[in-house]
């Protein structure tokens, strides 16, 4: 048996379904994308106080591009690509409007612990400007935590049709980060 | 929206949908092909001597650089639409440049040098320049719209790695159709009528391969 901790492994897992494993992947990820994209942002000379939103907005490339990831190879060198790919256009969407100073570092600091801080995400002021179903069935699911069945019932859909909208609101959330509406 | 509830959406949403890159370039290429081969067939139409050609090793030389060049260009095309830059993507080429420097090599030996002029103009070089681009079309067109499920390093380069694909999927057609054989022939023009598919595909790729 191959060892399950390990980041590879455990996306051939997901790939083939174990949504524990991707659950796993998933926390991985976003714990060392939050470290590498504070220090890359400390480094460019940016204030680090949206990192979050460059964790999520790269959690969700990296969701929406699993098939690009050659299985065969290790996760790493990929995740390492997308994480740049997303931070070199945020820093550049983001032009040379925010200044850092050290308030701002301590300010990030800060939002990593503060567990209400869901509210000042761009991904929620997105998810405001998807349709009102969308963006419903998305809340269902990841603030509420239902499953895609529960949802199907309380909406009166097939849960084939609530998967459907939950991939197309995904996909619009990546194209709104994408036209720089955050 | 917290992190941690964006990751129950992504899980929601299934990691093992989705079908590799490879095997769905494959898919759309065969689409785009099966148009361009419907247009060659109403006009195009394979040459009249075909089963004389087949015997000749120009024209089988000739087949054999077109359907390299495809397999080549798929495989570029694939590793290009990855988001990890590969330094030597290029190189995936090399077999093809040693087939057509060997083919032509052969030619020049074989031939008298008064006959070089001749065989390199031959007599469908502006059919040859016009027709490819046209069974491109379709191609290009299919491999760019599957490409944007794609994360290129670059797009530029994904989109002009597509149109070289989309250039050997109509040189693979119009090879049959077309008699002049000659590895002068075909090394010279068949390069040149993919040239505007190639740029083609770059500033496309440009604007519709970012992600």
């Amino acid at each position: 048996m191959a060892d399950q901790s390990d980041l590879t492994t455990l996306m051939r897992l997901a790939r083939q379904g174990n949504e524990d494993a991707y659950r796993q992947v998933l926390g991985r990820v976003s714990l060392w994308l939050r470290s590498v994209v504070r220090r890359e942002m400390v480094a460019a000379g940016r204030s680090a106080a949206d990192c979050e939103d460059v964790v999520q907005e790269t959690l969700l490339a990296m969701h929406l591009k699993r098939d690009t990831w050659d299985e065969t190879q290790p996760l790493e060198p990929w995740l390492r690509a997308i994480a740049r790919h997303k931070l070199v256009d945020h820093l550049r969407r983001r032009g040379y409007r925010d200044h850092v100073s050290i308030d701002d570092q301590a300010e990030c600091l800060a939002a990593a612990t503060d567990p209400d801080a869901d509210a000042r995400t761009d991904s929620r002021r997105l998810l405001e400007s998807l349709p009102d179903r969308q963006r419903r069935i998305v809340e269902e699911i990841s603030i509420e935590g239902r499953r895609a069945a529960e949802v199907a019932v309380r909406f009166g859909m097939s849960e084939g049709a609530v998967r459907v909208a939950l991939h197309r609101a995904l996909k619009a959330l990546a194209a709104l980060y994408r036209k720089g509406q955050s | 929206m917290r992190t941690a509830s964006l990751i129950e959406a992504l899980v929601a949403d299934r990691a093992a949908r989705g079908r590799p890159l490879a095997r769905g370039l494959v898919g759309a290429l065969v689409a785009g092909a099966a148009v361009s081969l419907a247009l060659f067939l109403v006009e195009f139409g394979v040459r009249a001597d075909i089963a004389e050609a087949f015997v000749t090793w120009r024209f089988e030389v000739k087949l054999a650089m077109v359907f390299l060049a495809l397999a080549l260009a798929y495989s570029l095309c694939v590793s290009l639409s990855r988001p990890v830059m590969s330094g030597r993507a290029a190189w995936r080429l090399a077999p093809l440049a040693a087939l057509a420097v060997a083919a032509v090599a052969i030619e020049l030996a074989m031939l008298p040098a008064a006959a070089w002029v001749a065989r390199l103009v031959g007599s469908n070089a502006v059919v040859c320049l016009t027709t490819i681009p046209i069974l491109a079309i379709a191609p290009l067109a299919a491999v760019l719209w599957f490409l944007r499920r794609g994360a290129p390093a670059s797009p530029a380069l994904a989109g002009a790695a597509a149109g070289l694909l989309a250039a050997t999927a109509g040189a693979s057609l119009y090879a049959f159709h077309c008699f002049d054989d000659s590895p002068l022939f075909v090394v010279t023009w068949y390069v040149l009528a993919a040239l505007p598919v190639i740029a083609l595909g770059a500033i496309l790729g440009r604007r519709l391969l970012r992600w």
